[in-house]
């Protein structure tokens, strides 16, 4: 094997492989583990955590509080199924550092109703089978929630056909507003429907 | 229990349960996030550890080094597991490439080593402190290129053989009316939203797997193959699978690198394959060239039908059976198919949702749209002049049941097909070019042996086990329907337990064969329970009616409870088939109608209305078989206008392998969906006189969505998917 | 991801020195794009300074008449305030158009601008890329580059930006205004802040090491017919195969910037005075010097349809 057909590659990623003459890359030191404080709400109760700076606020809710609802899709803001409300808005909670929601108030899914308490667009999705393996479905169902106060707050969107005055709940507006949510089952058509009857009986 | 001969009245046909459009008896977990999936087990094993992936930076060649002092001496690792550490390794038989790579690499992104830490921050920031040097080879990427050097798929399955009937180059040659094209269908992605997931624990010689699985008991057979350990020590749990659509029919690497990673760190071990690893290190569907020729009269009767296929794998690998459904699907006495299968150092490909057809008729269903033009033929009455009701490579054998076409015509009633232009390009709304498409639904019903257990106690309840899973389909619920019919009870009083290798081996779920198999083998273990009751109650089982909670002979009426008064009782069968889907075609059938409308200056397509027409035996429950459609029809879509795994032919790997890159439909690409099913029961397929549904949306509605842009547009586009830059050029001017 | 220390500046001076100190430092604001890069070893700051609560989230009518848009402000807040639906509509439509609810309630304005580039190779961190490890090579050049860009590209890159927001602000003729290190403040034409790629592509904007961005602001209305008319595979929640971001007056005169087609937001002035001639010609100039690769050649003719279909719209 002639030497310069090596070439090193640092883990999953760095430098090349397979073109000779490249750069080498040089894996970065990673440093010793920074923990941090954070305090926020979750559903009602107050947390206080010491976490790794690197936790996001989504594993913080998976993995330390074990409030596994909120759910891992992609961990890169690319399917929606980490959402969550913190303070009212929804987010994506694999985009944000634990740390800087210091004072939060977060909603899970967990936060919206439980089972035997569900939660009228819980219900919805139910009745209207918005859902097929259920791995998207909690941020689906956070993301509606929060779509129906969107469009009562005036909060345009891609497809208003007019940026000004009030909001309308139409298919279409519900169709666009709900597309930072992926669901690879394709449960579209119904959770549509779950969203139009909760939006309807809200009047 | 054996099938063998065609299902009578049973108690089934009551349909007091069975075939009622019931919610899910799992969703208000769903929906609550109170469903556990794989990596979120934290309650069943103390002191769980993290381990993160690393994958392969080249396509083909081998490891010359890896150096893993400073990722062992990173924060927090407690083990890092290669190929050299993990020792003999064998390979499970349903994986063509090997799961942990070293020193060889078959694919990009194939699993070289996991890094364990205490947590997962750790374990990703180790991770990237693992130094791998590659002596690269040159590897084959290019499907087109090396086309011509396929060769006939290897192995003794009949299905992969070429087929011959009658004379079809003499009856192509002087046909009257002659179709001779090419289509392409590329590498797409299962893209589930759930990774592929494992929790993996030791107990001395015992692993117990809680991962995501849709084949419970393919599972356990091929981890013990791969570890070299007894079955016997081996416990795979699934109960909640975040979608598979034939990704997770397999044993995949997180699986084996979570035992392998406990092993070593002797703590409990979790692995989530990430998404941007995902794609390359999992297995995809295979791109395809399909050639298809059509002769027919001037009247449009088929008298030559051809179709051939090449796609590629990794050497020992298969080829995409895109061929399948043209050997069945219409009449015509001279009639050939042909698969040849391609060396590839892409990533490995295999079965994702409707293997075979999905792409079969998306060059198909095209071919035919552009036959019915050249013979100036509605394309329904094109169709339906070629429909069959026998096997045309056997006409002596006949289809079970085939409505074919009734799905046609109450489809194109429905959705008002006779508003159709047939010249392209003719109708218009606002800035939009408005197309109708239609095509056949086709894909084959498949029987499994499948077994469960089925107890009575004293409170009435009813527990179903079975190592079935649920990956969406419903399984949870249709299993409960069942029971609840054949015991006669309310569907809350039954208890559904799957995905456990504990439990009676099942179907599992793939090829659309687990509603219709599982459910028989539920049916199979409450006709025995139902025996041991009527035995307890001193009735006779002939007579004993099941209803209402009750058990009735004659005048004589006892709560059902009551057989479990001294002790539950238990009851387990497996359904076994005979001959009947080898004396009769089994298949299901559909038509799909879309309507599309294409942008008059940037050729963007956006699907208006999509209708669904299905016959597939009888439908278990009308809801959740429903949305087994629209999510098949959406898929569908996916792979008509966005869905395409980028290769790069110099690096031999998926460019776009994450889901930004890799686009799939979102809620805005998506009309409200209509789904009909015609009212069927097909005696041969089984007790539960059902089919499979859950792979038929998807088939042949990408050809409805592209014959619907070509009358549209007048542009036929041959190449999937269908994306604006291959209309762009051919629009009619948008002024 | 690299062990990080985390501080909350306390002012946006205070910000820009502390990131100063540290080479190895980075602002994170919403988080959206730098989170995104961190997880995958991309970016690996060793501090991260929390810009978030320093007052910079609100929006300001200018003595001149126009808006000074905070750089903390979100995305959401500033498609739908108020002033931007009604006098900068072609802002609003341009941040609807991009990302997803979920991201434009986190991503902020500054953050927007300074998003990185979408090409896969960058993402890949197997695969050389000049602009992520220079002097590496361009695995795009031949390779896969349906998405990326026609003009402005080099030898080196071709990458794109990817901001929709930008390309509108591009139209409206923003500036950018910052905080150094030294407390000293300046005012940037947007035109001027990301730099062509050359044969440097590593080096995207002209802010210095420990910049800030404080706030953009935009001049007084100018009237017009506002649109923005994004172009993509899929309806939502994708990047622009390329958009049009365009101000036309009632005589045919008016701004045009593209995105999806430049590592930079595309706005060619010259160009602009072909607009009451069409869009053919006006694409033409816009596009001098393009040097498409054969899988995003198609960018070209759809620009300028686009571009038609813009124009006439502006007209109707």
């Amino acid at each position: 094997m002639n030497r310069r057909d090596l070439i090193a590659a640092a883990g999953a990623c760095a430098a090349l492989p397979s073109m000779v003459g490249a750069a080498r890359g040089q894996p970065v030191p990673i440093g010793e583990p920074v923990r941090a404080s954070v305090s926020f709400r979750v559903n009602g109760a107050g947390h206080h955590l010491e976490l790794d700076t690197r936790t996001t606020l989504l594993d913080a809710l998976r993995e330390h509080l074990k409030l596994t609802g909120t759910k891992k899709g992609c961990d890169h803001g690319q399917c929606g199924a980490c959402t969550v409300l913190v303070d009212g808005q929804r987010i994506n909670s694999c985009l944000t550092l634990a740390v800087m929601n210091q004072g939060s108030e977060v909603t899970t899914i967990e936060g919206l109703g439980s089972v035997d308490n569900l939660h009228p667009m819980q219900a919805a999705f139910v009745k209207h089978d918005g859902f097929q393996c259920g791995y998207c479905t909690p941020g689906q169902i956070c993301s509606a929630v929060a779509v129906l106060d969107e469009i009562k707050a005036g909060i345009p969107s891609h497809v208003s056909a007019d940026l000004e005055g009030a909001m309308a709940v139409s298919e279409a507006e519900l169709r666009e507003r709900m597309s930072g949510n992926i669901c690879r089952c394709g449960a579209y058509s119904n959770i549509v429907e779950a969203m139009t009857d909760v939006a309807g009986r809200q009047g | 229990m054996k099938f063998d001969k065609p299902a009578t009245d049973n108690p089934i046909d009551r349909l007091q349960v069975v075939g009622q459009p019931r919610d899910r008896i799992d969703g208000a977990r769903k929906v609550t996030g109170t469903a556990r999936y794989a990596y979120e087990h934290h309650d069943v094993a103390a002191n769980q550890a993290y381990g993160y992936v690393v994958g392969a930076g080249i396509a083909k060649g081998r490891i010359a080094s890896i150096k893993l002092d400073a990722a062992r001496k990173a924060p927090g690792v407690l083990a890092i597991v290669t190929a050299k550490e993990a020792g003999k390794l064998n390979k499970g038989k349903r994986n063509t490439a090997r799961l942990l790579a070293g020193p060889e690499i078959e694919h990009y992104h194939q699993a070289v080593a996991l890094v364990v830490a205490e947590s997962f921050e750790q374990a990703r920031a180790a991770a990237s402190l693992v130094e791998i040097a590659y002596a690269p080879t040159k590897g084959t990427f290019d499907l087109k290129k090396v086309k011509d050097s396929g060769k006939k798929p290897e192995g003794d399955d009949p299905s992969l053989d070429d087929t011959n009937v009658g004379d079809f180059p003499g009856a192509f040659e002087s046909a009257q009316v002659k179709l001779d094209q090419s289509y392409t269908t590329p590498d797409e992605s299962h893209a589930m939203m759930e990774p592929h997931a494992t929790l993996a624990a030791w107990e001395g010689e015992r692993l117990t797997l809680w991962t995501s699985n849709q084949m419970v008991a393919w599972g356990v057979a091929d981890m013990a193959a791969t570890l070299g350990i007894s079955k016997d020590n081996i416990r795979i749990m699934s109960p909640f699978i975040g979608g598979g659509f034939g990704g997770k029919l397999f044993l995949r690497s997180d699986v084996l690198l979570a035992a392998l990673g406990a092993r070593a760190a002797k703590r409990p071990v979790k692995v989530a394959l990430q998404r941007p690893l995902m794609i390359n290190n999992t297995t995809h569907r295979p791109a395809t060239i399909q050639r298809i020729r059509i002769g027919a009269t001037r009247e449009g009767k088929i008298t030559a039908i051809g179709h051939e296929s090449w796609s590629g794998d990794l050497p020992g690998g298969g080829p995409e059976v895109a061929v399948q459904q043209t050997r069945l699907l219409y009449a015509g006495a001279n009639r050939m198919t042909a698969m040849r299968l391609v060396e590839l150092d892409l990533p490995e490909g295999n079965a994702m949702r409707a293997p075979g057809e999905a792409p079969g008729l998306m060059a198909l269903e095209i071919a035919m749209d552009e036959m019915a033009e050249k013979l100036s033929l509605d394309p329904i009455a094109f169709r339906m002049l070629n429909d069959t009701q026998v096997d045309p490579e056997k006409p002596e054998r006949p289809f079970s049941m085939r409505q074919l076409g009734e799905c046609f015509r109450v489809g194109a009633e429905r959705f008002g097909w006779s508003r159709r232009q047939a010249r392209p390009g003719t109708m218009r709304d606002g800035h939009g070019l408005i197309g109708f498409g239609v095509a056949a639904a086709f894909r084959n019903n498949i029987v499994m042996k499948s077994g469960a257990r089925v107890s009575l106690d004293s409170q009435g309840i009813v527990t179903v086990e079975t190592d079935m899973t649920d990956i969406g389909t419903g399984s949870y619920t249709i299993i409960g329907q069942t029971a609840a019919e054949m015991l006669g009870v309310d569907l809350y009083k039954v208890v559904v337990r799957l995905g456990d290798s504990a439990f009676p081996v099942s179907a599992g779920s793939g090829g659309q064969w687990g509603g219709n198999s599982a459910t028989a083998g539920v049916y199979a273990a409450c006709v025995k329970l139902r025996e041991a009751v009527a035995q307890k109650l001193g009735i006779n089982s002939g007579e004993a009616v099941f209803e209402g909670g009750d058990v009735k002979a004659g005048n004589r009426s006892l709560p059902l409870a009551s057989a479990a008064a001294s002790g539950p009782l238990t009851a387990e069968d497996t359904i076994e088939y005979g001959d009947l889907d080898e004396t009769h075609q089994q298949s299901t059938f559909g038509a799909h109608f879309v309507e599309v409308s294409v942008d008059t200056a940037t050729a963007e397509t956006r699907i208006r209305r999509m209708l669904a027409v299905c016959a597939a035996g009888r439908i278990l429950n009308p809801k959740t078989a429903r949305s087994q459609v629209i999510g098949a029809m959406t898929m569908g879509a996916g792979a008509a206008l966005m869905e395409e795994l980028a290769v790069d032919k110099r690096r031999g790997f998926f460019v776009n392998h994450d889901l930004a890159g890799y686009e799939v439909p979102v809620h805005a690409d998506i009309p409200h969906q209509d789904v009909i099913f015609l009212d069927e029961t097909d005696p041969m397929s089984s007790p539960m006189k059902a089919k499979g549904v859950g792979e038929l949306g998807i088939c042949g509605v990408g050809a409805a969505i592209a014959n619907a842009i070509y009358n549209a547009t007048g542009v036929r586009v041959r190449d999937y998917p269908i994306t604006l830059d291959k209309l762009i050029r051919h629009m009619p001017d948008a002024a | 991801m690299r062990a990080f220390t985390y501080e909350k500046a306390a002012s946006p001076a205070e910000a820009a020195t502390a990131a100063a100190r540290n080479a190895e430092a980075k602002f994170v604001a919403g988080g959206t794009n730098l989170l995104d890069l961190m997880k995958l070893q991309i970016e690996t700051p060793t501090h991260l300074i929390d810009v978030n609560g320093l007052g910079l989230d609100t929006i300001e009518a200018t003595p001149e008449g126009g808006l000074r848009i905070g750089a903390m402000v979100r995305n959401t807040a500033l498609a739908a305030d108020a002033r931007v639906r009604r006098d900068y509509a072609v802002l609003s439509r341009a941040l609807l158009a991009g990302a997803s609810g979920q991201l434009r309630n986190r991503a902020t304005t500054a953050g927007n601008l300074l998003q990185r580039t979408r090409c896969p190779y960058f993402y890949d961190t197997a695969q050389p890329c000049n602009k992520r490890q220079p002097g590496s090579g361009c695995s795009a050049l031949g390779g896969f580059s349906r998405q990326l860009g026609v003009v402005g590209t080099s030898d080196s890159c071709i990458a794109t930006h990817p901001s929709d927001m930008a390309v509108a602000m591009r139209v409206l003729d923003a500036t950018v205004e910052t905080v150094k290190p030294d407390a000293s403040t300046r005012s940037i034409p947007l035109a001027g802040l990301h730099r062509l790629p050359g044969s440097t592509p590593h080096l995207e904007t002209a802010l210095e090491p420990g910049e800030l961005i404080t706030a953009v602001t935009l001049p007084k209305p100018a009237g017009g017919r506002h649109i923005y008319r994004k172009v993509r595979d899929r309806a939502s929640y994708a990047f622009a195969l390329i958009s049009v971001a365009a101000v036309i007056q009632r005589d045919g005169r008016g701004k045009v910037a593209l995105g999806g087609v430049a590592p930079k937001p595309w706005r060619v002035e010259a160009a602009e005075a072909e607009l009451p001639r069409g869009a053919k010609a006006a694409a033409k100039a816009m596009f001098a010097g393009a040097r498409p690769t054969d899988e995003n050649a198609f960018k070209l003719p759809l620009v300028e349809r686009t571009l038609a279909a813009v124009l006439a719209e502006a007209r109707g």
